[in-house]
Formats: structure tokens, C-alpha cells, sequence
């Protein structure tokens, strides 16, 4: 059973500022000790999220909003299980991936086909599963011949639609996008949007980050609203949208 | 405590462990369990990082054993001369302790930096750690196969021969990496938290290259400098568990003593610093 459950999450940063993030600086402040050294030793502690509960169930499309650093990122980072929280604590049950950065693990130099594959690998994609991709991530990309040679000769629109080729082909059961994934000209644009939406189909729990009403209302059940780290509201798209854009 | 009160403890942490548990010996486990699983990632990776520097040379990662060739043929030229050394037993002595020295000190320096240099996949994508650090020591491995194709070449040279003992040498680098990989996981968790350690770190190894027996010969240390000196420095015994076996020599016994002790020693307290401190690791970078 696909679920997530977090319980009093909170999120702290320890920021050090130069000083204090060197031991050298830290054994120079016994032997100096003065004032001034402290001070700029103190310990800044940044709140990234505060006291957050939230579950999520299989069929939830949960839409994220708030301003910038509200805490979106933050937020995504705890239910990708990257961060652990500070305080309180994250259940996470079922395999999670997030499409944020879909460029990730590619290889300027390498070939196309060889870039599916680290890409597919970096995914956490087994070898048999990258096999039996391969083909349809290669013939969905469109770059036929262009997968032989090496990734830097594309053009970014074509960097683009390989890592998005490959990046869509994964089947998680926790998915989790900051802002949607979109690439192309017209043509291709209209193929991948259909692909996002399979995808996004069959996830049992997708979380959506992102500032586009158009999308939050038309891809969401549920839409949270951060503000300061903190929830300021949780509920239908329409109600929690309408506040949001007040209107 | 009952056995009935112990029983409940034990479900009732294994209810949780997934979620609560942030600390442990259990998390660090888990981590390399995980790693360990996934061991294929970290071999493309690994393998992708040599590729990739040498993708657009014609000779590739050879480069790797050029170099190192030219530098051998230098410094043994120099330095058979200065320390009046026969070459035929010189030159096989130098070529497998740079190269094993090479393999162990990058190695190190590079596990220093192995959570940093992987701030982007760790702060996107949920992977056991420890797999960084086998990536970090693949690729190390690989480009210690490259570079050892010169000893034979050497040998050759010179007009000696390799003899079965060799063969040796390959449970000696299983427990040389057994320790390199614990020392760096130790040194990546250090020095992602305090980034001037990898420098210290590099100064560190630099000293130890010349207290360490890799381009003199022990027996050429004068009387009056007890064999304490070498014998102390667990570098030392390392190397020996390769170098010797290559030299058609067995290791003293005492080198894998040595070695064994600090792999088990090493790790059991790198498991138990990794489990304190692996959660950290995100907030670190």
C-alpha cells in the first residue's frame, strides 16, 4: 500500500557561515577566544519547514503552491526521502521518484543510446529494465539516427527531448515533479504531454510543485499550501486555488 | 528486562525503523545493504568517470598508463642513480610502489570529496550513500588496471621475471580496499561537514609518501634508525601486501596482521560513525 505520512516534520538548516565550517577556525578560536570570533561563530539555524503533518494516499494528486521559499523544495526533498527530518518523522511506503532535475547523470560526450542508459541507471532502472526500454525511450525521442553520436552535437531542443524520452519512461509509484515537464516544438510538445499524462496516470501518489493555477486545477485532487514552512491551508483545488490567486 | 518486555522492543523498533531511526549502526547497514544491491550503478558510474575524461583521445584511459610509464622511467632514472641501485631490482621495486601508492593516495584524497563532488544526484535522488563511495573506488580500480600493465612491461625490461607469488597480490588488494573504502567513508562524512579536512587530508598523505618506504628501499635506511620506524606506519604494511607478492616475495605475516586489524577495527567504527552521522549528510552539502 502506497502512502506517506509525515508527523510534526520540521526542517532546520544549519548555516555555517565560513568561519565555523572550518575545524582550522575552530581550533584558532581556542587559542584567540576573543569575542569577535564567537560572534562570527555563532550558528545560524535556518527553519525550512515547521511543524508540518500531512498524508497522502494512493489516488492522491497533491498540488504544492506558495511563494518563493515557502518551502516547496524543502517539502519535496522530505517526501523524496532525501532529507530526514529534523524533528518528528517522515513515513515513506513505496518507491519514489522525482523528476526535478531530468538532466541529471547525462554525459555531454557520450553518445545518445549511451545517455539512455546512464540516465535510465541514475533513475535506479535495472539493466534488464533498460534493455527493454531502450527501444521505445529511442524511437519516442525521435532522434533516429542522431542517438549514435555524441549528445553535445544536438541541438538543446534535442538534449531536451532525450532526457525527457528517458526520464518519462520510469513507472514509480510516488512521483514527485517540480513544475511540470514540457519540451519541444508544437509537434513534439503535444506527444509529450500525453506521455507526462500517462505517466502521471499511473502513479499511485503524484506531488506537483508548482505556480500555474491552469495546471494545479487540472492535474490535482488536493492542493497544500505553503506558506513560511508552515501549512496554511490543505484542501480542494478550487478552494485552496481561489485563496491562493485571491479570487 | 523479561524476554516478553524484550520481544515487544524489538517489534515495536522494527515497526518504526524505517521512519524514525535516524541515527544507528541499523542506518549505516541499511546504507550499504542498499549499495550493495544496486552495486551496478555505482560500477557504470564509476566506469563513466574514466570514460569520460579520456572520451575524445585517441588512446583513451592509456593515457593513464603513458604517464604513468614516463614518470616511472624519470624518477627511476634520477633516483637508481642518486641511491646508487642496481636497476633491474630498482625499477620493478619503484614502478609497483608508485602505482600502488598512486592508487591509495587518490583514492583517499578523492573519498574526501566523494559526498561533495556528488552534492547534485544526492540532493535529487534518494541513494544509499556508501554507493558514492564505491563509485570513488572503482574508478580508482580501474585506474590502477591501467597502470599496472607497466610492471610487467618492466620487469621484462630489466630481465626479471614474475613468479606465482604474484598471485598473492590480489587477496592483498582486496584488503587494501577493504581499508581505503572505510577510510574514506570516514574522510567524506568529515569533510563534508568541514571542508578545509580535505586539504589537510592531502598534506597528509604528501608527508606520508616520503616517510613511507615507496620510492626507498627499507634496507637502505642507515643503522642507527630502528625498523620501528616503517614498521609502525600502517602505509607500509599496505603496500606490502602487494608489493611483495609481486617482487616474488611473501608479505610478513605481520603485514596482514596489520592490515586485517585495522579492516576490522576501521570498519567496525566507520559503521557506527556513518549510522551517527549519515542523516546529516544532506544538510551538509
Amino acid at each position: 500500500m502506497t502512502s506517506i505520512q509525515l508527523r510534526n516534520v520540521s526542517v532546520e538548516f544549519p548555516i555555517y557561515n565560513s568561519p565555523s565550517r572550518s575545524l582550522k577556525n575552530r581550533v584558532l578560536n581556542i587559542a584567540t577566544g576573543g569575542k569577535i570570533e564567537r560572534k562570527s561563530d555563532r550558528l545560524v539555524i535556518v527553519s525550512g519547514l515547521d511543524d508540518i503533518s500531512l498524508s497522502f494516499r494512493e489516488g492522491d494528486r497533491i498540488g504544492l503552491i506558495g511563494h518563493n521559499g515557502s518551502g516547496k523544495t524543502t517539502l519535496l526533498r522530505v517526501l523524496s526521502g532525501i532529507y530526514i527530518p529534523t524533528q518528528g518523522e517522515a513515513i515513506i511506503n513505496g518507491a519514489c521518484i522525482s523528476l526535478i532535475n531530468i538532466s541529471l547523470g547525462i554525459d555531454p560526450d557520450a553518445t545518445g543510446y549511451e545517455n539512455i542508459r546512464l540516465r535510465a541507471a541514475m533513475m535506479g532502472m535495472s539493466p534488464r529494465e533498460i534493455s527493454e526500454k531502450i527501444e521505445e525511450i529511442a524511437e519516442f525521442s525521435g532522434l533516429g539516427d542522431f542517438l549514435e553520436v555524441p549528445f553535445r552535437t544536438y541541438s538543446s531542443g534535442m538534449q531536451l527531448r532525450l532526457a525527457f524520452a528517458t526520464s518519462t519512461a520510469v513507472r514509480p509509484e510516488i512521483l514527485i515533479m517540480d513544475e511540470w515537464l514540457s519540451t519541444g516544438d508544437e509537434n513534439f510538445k503535444d506527444r509529450a504531454n500525453q506521455r507526462m499524462t500517462e505517466l502521471v496516470d499511473s502513479t499511485k501518489i503524484l506531488v506537483l510543485a508548482s505556480h500555474s493555477r491552469e495546471l494545479l486545477s487540472r492535474n490535482c485532487n488536493r492542493v497544500v499550501w505553503l506558506d513560511h514552512g508552515r501549512v496554511k491551508m490543505d484542501g480542494s483545488p478550487e478552494e485552496v486555488l481561489s485563496a491562493y490567486f485571491g479570487s | 528486562m523479561t524476554s516478553e518486555a524484550i520481544s515487544r522492543d524489538v517489534t515495536q523498533s522494527v515497526a518504526t525503523s524505517r521512519t524514525m531511526t535516524r541515527t544507528g549502526v541499523r542506518v549505516a547497514l541499511e546504507d550499504m545493504f542498499e549499495s550493495f544491491r544496486k552495486w551496478r550503478v555505482a560500477l557504470i558510474f564509476g566506469w563513466q568517470d574514466v570514460a569520460q575524461r579520456y572520451r575524445r583521445s585517441r588512446i583513451g584511459a592509456f593515457w593513464l598508463t603513458l604517464n604513468m610509464l614516463v614518470f616511472i622511467a624519470a624518477i627511476g632514472a634520477v633516483f637508481g642513480t642518486l641511491f646508487r641501485a642496481p636497476m633491474a631490482e630498482f625499477l620493478p621495486y619503484l614502478c609497483v610502489s608508485i602505482i600502488t601508492w598512486n592508487f591509495l593516495s587518490i583514492t583517499l584524497n578523492e573519498g574526501c570529496t566523494t559526498f561533495v563532488a556528488s552534492e547534485g544526484i544526492i540532493l535529487q535522488v534518494r541513494m544509499p550513500l556508501f554507493m558514492h563511495i564505491m563509485r570513488t573506488m572503482w574508478r580508482n580500480i580501474i585506474i590502477l588496471a591501467h597502470n599496472i600493465v607497466i610492471f610487467p612491461v618492466v620487469v621484462l625490461l630489466v630481465g626479471g621475471s614474475v613468479g606465482w607469488t604474484a598471485l598473492l597480490a590480489i587477496p592483498g588488494l582486496l584488503l587494501l580496499c577493504l581499508n581505503l573504502s572505510w577510510m574514506s567513508l570516514v574522510f567524506s562524512l568529515i569533510c563534508t561537514r568541514f571542508r578545509d579536512m580535505t586539504q589537510v587530508v592531502t598534506n597528509l598523505l604528501q608527508v606520508m609518501f616520503y616517510f613511507t618506504p615507496v620510492m626507498w628501499m627499507t634496507r637502505t635506511l642507515p643503522e642507527h634508525v630502528p625498523d620501528l620506524f616503517f614498521q609502525l606506519n600502517p602505509f607500509y604494511h599496505f603496500l606490502q601486501l602487494i608489493r611483495a607478492p609481486l617482487l616474488n616475495q611473501y608479505p610478513d605475516a605481520l603485514s596482514w596482521i596489520v592490515a586485517l586489524a585495522i579492516a576490522v577495527v576501521g570498519w567496525a567504527w566507520a559503521i557506527v560513525f556513518f549510522g551517527k552521522y549519515r542523516w546529516r549528510v544532506a544538510y551538509w552539502l
